[in-house]
């Protein structure tokens, strides 16, 4: 295969999951075509992209504003009963769809449940779900992308291939399909079934970034110099190309959050006692005439939820990309 | 006559596509040629009678097919249809004579033989037909649908033609309400298409009922039109039905708000609040032969013990019936006191507050059941049901929190959803049930012995439970011999009793039927098995 | 050019074999379907076995997937529960589910697009803060809400449109089920043709252009347009299967009888020809669209050549 070929398919990259379809290989190249070390300071150390990176994004107010949001989710859903003292299982029928009152700030929902106390416990599942799957489809997918781009050839190609065999499987299907069976009260089949069908997203983009990265003078330099292929890999290029992976990641995170709703929307997602907004939006959607406050609160602790890791993403690809400075 | 009536058909679908306006010549009271759009769900099965086991197929079967008998439609009670009388000396020999005159509406004559077709055709193993069982009290079904191995017999050896309009019938045993039973759609005769070119039958079913198929996109929407030459008293008093499939009856609800509907025959639950400000008394809401009930697994050994009835008794008590059905479904569904329904009767066997104190909510006492039945097996129970149709969810959650504040103790109770129907009956089926689970009934016929045999006989096709009960067998064993109706009644009121007793099955509530409808309406109404009465409908 | 198709199109293959497999073993998790057709009762025994050899549900799971396999390249895709041939629902479904995915993907070609050059264009200014936020806005909200709630106000509360859509399912009737579809992919278009255009504004060539003397929509429709719109249509081509899967939600809510639609009746029934037959076809559509994207490529963008 000669590189010409690369192109478009590494471009294809980051599509389906929803997450950030704009980090095709352009910017993994442009990452490392970025200006070498500021000769202006010499007795400081190189100023490494991380530094760089790292200094825009603490002025960047909606870096500031999402970390602030996201830290504070964070806080709740390790300790939730830091700013509620009602129990989201505790739902008396007789209060069944009420407004808001003294103590009870959003109102009841259909079963006569504390919205205000829901919507805090609710955090806990939704970050749970959205960081632990990231994690294991940023770990799956960049280990099986990033072997794929540095040994090419057939190992590229069969794993290649299977990439797209998950990447052409409907997401929401899928969920549909596998999880209908799952009779688990907890929240690892959600996370397996996102780390199962997510993972070619981000695969794509690490086989990218790790193909121009295996290109630059400073790897051949240490292939020449007869360094192994793990310390090639992991000293090397893995540093180099770890940057678009967290961006993608970022984003995707968010849209996992978003993904959870809508399984349980269709029936599928977390089941009680859980609590997790999905469950509350879908509960609550039906009754959108009488109650639509049962609806707005969860929805809108999803929407900003979903928001501050989108823009946390789109800060920190800012700050990584210096085409954009 | 027939083929300009057609066309007028045809122009009012249009006009009435384009603009609800009415349509052709105009009675006060109502148009016999407009056309109502109606509700409905995609059939599971193809639509053979003996093949329909569900209400929307049902539906259909119901406007295309008229059988034996007919439940009249506000009462219930099992009426002469095409039969023009069913004798029987021995409740065991029965000899039908069907009318004369009744016609297919491809004009070919309903005869004695196109039942005993039907029949044959509907219990042979060969044909996969969901209902067969329906005609294992007929005697030779052992040959024409063994339990296991190869058919011996490809009809059943009790049918026998005696003549054009008169056929046999021999049980395998003795059942005096059987003639009652033919009011159900497997029992509807067959015209020889049928037979001849089934893939074209399927595709566009011919029967003998007021309604004609005109076009069927299956999945999407069926029309339906009146048959003008039906021989029987209960003409179609609207030019036709066109019915819709919709995937959610919330969608089909908002359809109707927004005139693209004149007929929704189940209202969602979501939306029973607003249902007085949005159509005013264009709402009905009837009692209907369903009950809702939680089986318990009796083959887990954890709920088959005398302490477990305690258990099982104290859970009853533990549920605020009350409170749930008028919150949660706005008084559509009335609390249970007995294990049958209201539609029976009193003389039917509907026997009201038979349960007792055993149905009241009593959360002191249910507590103190519970603990010295030894608490709830492994601390906790799950509440098993399926979630993808109906609007379970609701209510089972609705169920858990009330045993839970009753308990005191947030975790005793949770809902296990199923995403899919076909797994909880699978997980029913394969004895997987670990706690109580969802156990709807809706009656195939209106008598106290559909709610009790099929449910609570040992081995029963829908005694998921597996609950087993000699005294019990024996007394419905009694109550189908007995030829007395109301002696059978009072046997059959003794069994349900020891259901009470042993708590066999949680009554939750008695399901109604509810429908609201446009304003181009009148006279809507819902029959026992909450199907609307289409024929009756009138279009202005 | 031609060999590089050709070798697509031998890649396709494995992909293909490999994704209907994957949903074939995964349908087939979902167990046994026969249980479901008897209603409330459980089937008699005899008649499940029947009914399990009719529809090959006897076999070993890779017998079945070999026969299966084999029926569809004669074009057989097998019968649903109820009787009907599967190919028949494709052909009742297809057309909607096309008609809706054109709606959705012409809402981002067109909205999607223009707002992202006029964002590009004035990066930083009001307008491109108020888009960027509202675009973050769209992508937040759960689709299902989102097109519950325009359903309400502007079907059921104002009576603009059909709360639902009618089974013949024409385009007017598909406007708002193809935005509320289109909506997320709409955001995405915009923020990324924007960072397209703002990179490329500062490029040699359209500095040259302007230099030139060249009129400003010439520069920016033959120019800048043509060379920012190649992630754009890479993101577009891979959206139509997407869009064509994912219309799950969408066509439940408005009741549109398309491809989500037979898949999720599919799915709860557990009828393995539908929900197999169905992927597919989407696999099929899904690697036709990639193809057509990496080819269309050498359209926009004359740097690449493909040997």
């Amino acid at each position: 295969m000669s590189d010409r070929h690369e192109e478009p398919e590494a471009a294809i990259a980051g599509t389906s999951m929803g997450g950030a379809m704009d980090l095709g290989v352009d910017e993994a190249e442009s990452l490392e075509k970025r200006p070498g070390p500021d000769g202006a300071e010499p007795e400081e150390r190189p100023r490494s992209l991380w530094s760089d990176a790292w200094r825009d994004l603490r002025r960047n107010p909606v870096f500031i504003v999402s970390a602030l949001v996201i830290l504070f989710l964070v806080f709740i859903s390790l300790w939730p009963s830091a700013i509620t003292s009602g129990s989201p299982l505790k739902c008396d029928l007789s209060k069944a769809q009420e407004g808001s009152r003294p103590g009870h700030p959003f109102g009841f929902d259909g079963q006569g449940c504390d919205v205000y106390t829901r919507t805090v416990y609710g955090a806990r599942t939704s970050v749970a779900v959205g960081v632990l799957a990231t994690l294991g489809v940023a770990v799956l997918g960049s280990v099986l992308g990033a072997l794929a781009g540095f040994f090419g050839g057939i190992s590229d190609s069969v794993l290649s291939r299977i990439t797209d065999v998950f990447f052409a499987i409907p997401v929401v299907l899928g969920g549909l399909v596998l999880l209908s069976v799952i009779t688990s009260n907890t929240v690892w089949p959600v996370i397996g079934f996102i780390v199962l069908l997510g993972w070619p997203q981000i695969s794509r983009i690490a086989r990218g970034a790790v193909i121009t990265a295996k290109q630059n003078d400073y790897v051949q330099a240490a292939r020449a110099l007869g360094a192994s292929n793990s310390r090639l890999l992991l000293r090397h290029i893995a540093p180099n190309a770890v940057a678009p992976v967290i961006v993608v990641a970022t984003i995707a995170l968010g849209t996992y959050i978003a993904l959870e709703a809508t399984l349980s929307y269709l029936g599928v997602g977390l089941k009680p006692p859980s609590v997790s907004w999905g469950i509350d939006i879908s509960s609550a959607s039906p009754y959108i005439r009488n109650a639509p406050h049962a609806l707005l609160w969860p929805s809108g602790a999803l929407a900003i939820t979903v928001l501050a890791f989108i823009m946390l993403g789109d800060a920190v690809r800012d700050a990584l990309d210096p085409k954009l400075r | 006559m027939r083929t300009t009536r057609h066309a007028r058909w045809a122009v009012c679908a249009m006009a009435l596509a384009l603009a609800t306006a009415g349509c052709g010549g105009g009675g006060d009271s109502g148009d016999s040629e407009a056309v109502l759009s109606a509700s409905w769900g995609d059939p599971q099965n193809p639509l053979e009678p003996s093949n329909t086991n569900e209400v929307q197929g049902g539906k259909v079967l119901d406007m295309i097919f008229r059988g034996l008998k007919r439940y009249d439609p506000e009462t219930g009670e099992a009426q002469d249809m095409l039969a023009e009388k069913i004798e029987t000396s021995d409740s065991q020999n029965f000899t039908v004579t069907v009318k004369d005159g009744w016609t297919f509406s491809n004009g070919e004559k309903v005869t004695a033989q196109s039942f005993v077709d039907a029949w044959n055709y509907g219990a042979s193993l060969r044909n996969n037909q969901r209902n067969a069982y329906f005609f294992g009290y007929i005697e030779g079904y052992d040959q024409v649908h063994p339990e296991e191995g190869e058919q011996t017999a490809d009809t059943l050896s009790g049918l026998k033609v005696t003549g054009e309009r008169t056929f046999t019938v021999k049980l395998t045993q003795k059942f005096s309400t059987f003639p009652d039973t033919l009011g159900y759609n497997a029992f509807a005769p067959l015209p020889r298409a049928f037979f001849d070119d089934h893939d074209a039958w399927v595709k566009k079913p011919v029967g003998n009922g007021p309604y004609l198929v005109e076009s069927y996109t299956r999945g999407s929407q069926m029309s339906l039109r009146r048959w003008d030459d039906y021989p029987g008293d209960d003409k179609a008093e609207n030019g036709g039905v066109d019915l819709k499939v919709y995937t959610d009856n919330n969608t089909a609800y908002t359809d109707l708000l927004a005139g693209n509907l004149d007929l929704v025959d189940d209202v969602p639950a979501a939306q029973l609040k607003n249902v007085k400000n949005d159509l005013g008394d264009r709402y009905l809401n009837t009692p209907a032969g369903i009950i809702q009930t939680l089986a318990f697994p009796f083959y887990d050994p954890a709920w088959n013990t005398e302490d477990a009835k305690k258990v099982r008794q104290g859970l009853s008590m533990a549920i605020d019936r009350k409170q749930i059905t008028d919150t949660i479904f706005q008084k559509t569904r009335t609390p249970a006191t007995d294990w049958t329904s209201p539609v029976l009767g009193e003389d039917g066997g509907f026997q009201d507050g038979l349960c007792g104190d055993l149905c009241e909510f009593k959360p002191d006492e249910a507590k103190k059941l519970i603990e010295e039945g030894g608490g709830l097996p492994g601390g906790k129970v799950t509440i098993t049901f399926n979630a993808d149709t109906g609007s379970h969810r609701e209510w089972v959650n609705a169920v858990c929190n009330s045993i839970n504040n009753a308990l005191d103790n947030e975790r005793a109770c949770t809902a296990n959803p199923v995403g899919t129907f076909a797994d909880f009956r699978n997980q029913i089926t394969d004895r997987k049930m670990t706690g109580p689970f969802r156990a709807g009934w809706q009656m195939d016929y209106p008598l106290i012995q559909n709610f009790l045999q099929p449910l609570y006989y040992t081995n029963a096709s829908s005694n998921d439970g597996k609950w087993s009960n000699k005294q019990f067998d024996d007394l419905v064993n009694r109550a189908n011999q007995e030829t007395d109706t109301a002696k059978a009644v009072g046997l059959f009121q003794q069994a349900e009793e020891v259901v009470r007793d042993n708590m066999a099955a949680i009554p939750l509530w008695y399901q109604n039927g509810s429908a609201g409808w446009s304003e181009r309406l009148s006279n809507v109404k819902l029959n026992p098995f909450s199907v609307p009465v289409y024929n009756e409908i009138k279009v202005s | 050019m031609g060999r590089y198709v050709v070798r697509r199109l031998l890649q396709m293959i494995p992909v293909f074999i490999g994704a209907t497999l994957l949903i074939f073993l995964m349908v087939n998790v979902m167990g046994d379907p026969i249980a479901g057709l008897c209603g409330e009762r459980q089937c008699d025994p005899a008649t499940a076995a029947r009914l399990e050899q009719e529809f090959g549900l006897d076999k070993p799971v890779w017998q079945q997937y070999v026969t299966y396999m084999g029926n569809v390249f004669t074009g057989d895709f097998g019968t649903a529960f109820n009787g009907q041939e599967v190919t028949e629902l494709m052909a009742t479904a297809f057309p909607v589910t096309v008609r809706l995915t054109l709606i959705a993907i012409l809402f981002e070609i067109v909205i999607g697009v223009t707002l992202g050059v006029v964002t590009g264009l004035r990066r930083g200014r009001p307008v491109d803060t108020g888009v960027l936020l509202l675009t973050l806005v769209v992508i937040s909200v759960p689709t299902f809400v989102t097109g519950l709630l325009l359903q309400l106000l502007l079907g059921v509360k104002w009576g603009w449109i059909r709360p639902s859509v009618s089974s013949e399912a024409p385009f007017d009737e598909l406007i708002l089920p193809g935005l509320v579809l289109a909506s997320v992919s709409l955001a995405y278009v915009t923020r990324l043709t924007r960072t397209s255009i703002a990179e490329n504004r500062r490029s040699d060539y359209v500095r040259t252009a302007i230099a030139k003397g060249l009129p400003r929509r010439r520069v920016v429709v033959r120019h800048l347009l043509r060379n920012s719109l190649i992630p754009v249509v890479t993101f577009i081509g891979a959206d139509i299967g997407f869009l064509m899967g994912g219309a799950i939600v969408t066509e439940r809510i408005f009741n549109i009888h398309g491809v989500g639609y037979q898949l999720y009746q599919g799915i709860l029934r557990q009828n393995t020809q539908t929900v197999v037959g169905f992927v597919t076809v989407l696999v099929l559509v899904f690697l036709v669209a990639n193809l057509v994207v990496d080819l269309l490529y050498a359209v926009l963008d004359p740097r690449i050549r493909y040997v």
